[in-house]
């Protein structure tokens, strides 16, 4: 480590202003400060630092995904496996997955990085760290089979017109990883929904009874009043593969199991809110139970138990890691309990009542997030109206 | 390159003072009829007719309107030009006249009409008006027409209505870009124009 900290010291002086490589004194610097913790401080005044940064804060979410991440890349050659009728061994099917989706994986740091760094150079800005954790969510709200050049189409349209065009990391009002998904399944629809795209098969035969058919679309679609639900190999699948996650989907979503340790990890870490995933849980339930109330055969799907709703689709995932993004979300203490609550009941809403795209988390999370300034807007309006009204009664 | 200060009305509009991208009128009939190249064309060539001739019409009329009635006026001269030209469209370009529905008769509220009959041609001449409503016509149609060549090319991967992108992309796993032709993306396109507009402007 020494010797790699005298080489960059050594060419640093290019890369200051004057110096021969000056126009790329971001990348320098981005490069420098992922490597080691810059010593700068400030020369005038009081400032209290805090020991988090972007770049730990980055990282935690990071660690936070990798249980899903995992999990989500076994899954795959789980499914692929069951799809075919293959031995189910750990090693391989875990490695079955990682090839498949490393691709994407890569295909989104490539070119949202890239992104990243031509914007910071034009506009002289130092490199921001967001897309560290956008990159890898990205590929896991995404089916496996989602080609490379759609997700690249569809995160360098997320990257420069949700983000940079807002003035980059930390200035973006939508959640740019759900603008890349909502981008693919409204430019590519045939690709982001259906039988084809949940499961990879990798050009095999599939085993009689096979459906790809995630367990969502098939309540959404299926006969009024029954509640049953198979796997790729055409056997039923219970509560307990739902929660464990054995079944097709996007795939970093389907284990609640995961996702509840990454919701651990973020708030013991205190990187996530947890007024927004209870208030988020709280109103979906409302929302389930007004619609298992009066369910009507015309929406299959509020014949779900309330509670199994929360293991379906991508809503855990989406009130966990999506609806908490602290750039996107409300920032007062009381928005953010309105704004949890309308995303999980407006989550609910879509996947009853929209039985052509049953997968509403994310219209909820993108459509909330464009109403989060409103929120925070009317309760600090608010706040400060009850507190003029106290001064009032007192003088 | 020197421009003689008759031509002006007819240039200042098609860049430096465009309706769309720099007046922002007329943002409504861009985003709806953009979708295919076929209409756009048509919509542009609509619009320049009755934007000409209404400002032929009011220039001549000026100096006998009212004040207190100028709008029921120029309404009155627009609406008329706006139902020839859809009559026109019905007899000879029946189809495109079925695509453009409803836009065509929403002429008559084209922000860029009432806006160069009030601010253009109650002031002036008739052929200076003449020269400005063509000008706002082919500045109001370049844009149309930009926009609604990438929509038509990444949403449908034809240009009008002839197939551009070779069958062979399709068959190694190429796909129109179905969000191209809803509405959003008629917004973002002309962002972008705006924003390469101002990039050299600036």
């Amino acid at each position: 480590m020494k010797g790699l900290k005298k080489q960059i010291d050594r060419i640093r002086p290019q890369f200051e202003p004057g110096g021969r490589y000056e126009k790329l004194h971001s990348v320098f610097d981005g490069f420098y400060t992922f490597l080691f913790t810059p010593n700068d401080t400030s020369r005038s005044g009081v400032h209290i630092h805090d020991a988090n940064d972007s770049k730990r804060t980055m990282i935690t979410v990071l660690l936070a995904l990798l249980p899903c991440c995992l999990f989500g890349m076994w899954n795959i050659g789980y499914q692929n496996a069951l799809a075919t009728g293959l031995p189910t061994n750990f090693i391989p099917l875990f490695f079955y997955g990682l090839f498949a989706v490393l691709p994407q994986i890569l295909t989104a740091y490539i070119v949202g990085l890239g992104i990243e760094f031509v914007v910071a150079q034009m506009r002289g800005h130092e490199i921001q760290e967001g897309f560290l954790v956008s990159g890898l969510l990205i590929p896991m709200i995404c089916p496996v089979e989602t080609p490379c050049w759609m997700l690249a189409v569809a995160v360098a349209f997320a990257v420069i017109f949700a983000k940079e065009v807002f003035g980059g990391t930390g200035y973006n009002f939508l959640n740019v990883a759900l603008v890349t998904r909502a981008f693919l399944f409204f430019a590519y629809p045939s690709k982001m929904s259906g039988d084809g795209v949940f499961v990879s098969l990798n050009g095999l035969p599939a085993v009689d009874g096979y459906t790809g058919a995630t367990p969502l679309a098939q309540l959404a679609s299926g006969t009024p009043g029954s509640v049953s639900i198979t796997g790729v190999d055409g056997l039923p699948v219970s509560a307990a593969d739902l929660f464990w996650g054995l079944v097709p989907g996007s795939w970093g979503e389907t284990s609640t199991f995961c996702i509840l340790i990454g919701a651990a990890i973020l708030l013991i870490s205190g990187m996530a809110s947890w007024k927004i995933m209870i208030s988020g849980v709280v109103g979906a339930l409302a929302m389930s139970f007004i619609g298992h109330a009066w369910a009507s055969p015309l929406y299959p799907i509020t014949f779900v138990n309330p509670f199994e709703q929360l293991l379906l689709g991508g809503f855990a995932f989406a009130i966990v890691f999506m609806a908490t993004d602290p750039v996107t979300a409300c920032r007062t203490s009381t928005g953010k309990w309105i704004y949890g609550f309308l995303i999980g009941a407006v989550a609910m809403l879509i996947r009853f009542y929209n039985t052509g795209y049953p997968e509403g988390a994310m219209l909820a999370v993108l459509l909330l997030n464009c109403f989060a300034p409103l929120i925070d807007w009317c309760v600090v309006e608010s706040n400060v109206k009850r507190r003029t009204r106290r001064l009032k009664s007192i003088s | 390159m020197k421009i003689s200060k008759s031509l002006l009305p007819l240039v200042t509009p098609l860049s430096k003072d465009n309706p769309v991208i720099v007046q922002v009128l007329g943002i409504c009939s861009a985003l709806a009829v953009t979708a295919k190249l076929e209409p756009a064309i048509v919509m542009t060539i609509s619009v320049t007719a009755v934007l000409a001739l209404a400002n032929v019409i009011i220039s001549a009329l000026r100096n006998t309107i009212p004040t207190s009635i100028r709008i029921i006026v120029q309404l009155v001269v627009v609406a008329a030009l706006v139902v020839v030209v859809d009559q026109v469209l019905k007899a000879f370009a029946y189809d495109v006249s079925k695509q453009l529905s409803v836009f065509i008769g929403l002429i008559i509220t084209n922000c860029i009409i009432m806006g160069r009959l009030e601010a253009f041609a109650l002031n002036n001449r008739p052929w200076p008006a003449f020269l400005d409503g063509i000008g706002n016509g082919l500045g109001y149609g370049i844009i149309l027409v930009i926009v609604a060549f990438f929509r038509e090319l990444l949403g449908s991967g034809t240009l009008l209505g002839c197939q551009v992108i070779p069958q062979w992309c399709y068959e190694h796993g190429y796909a129109n870009c179905g969000l191209m032709i809803l509405p959003p993306m008629a917004l973002i396109t002309v962002a972008c124009i705006i924003w390469v507009h101002n990039r050299k402007a600036s």
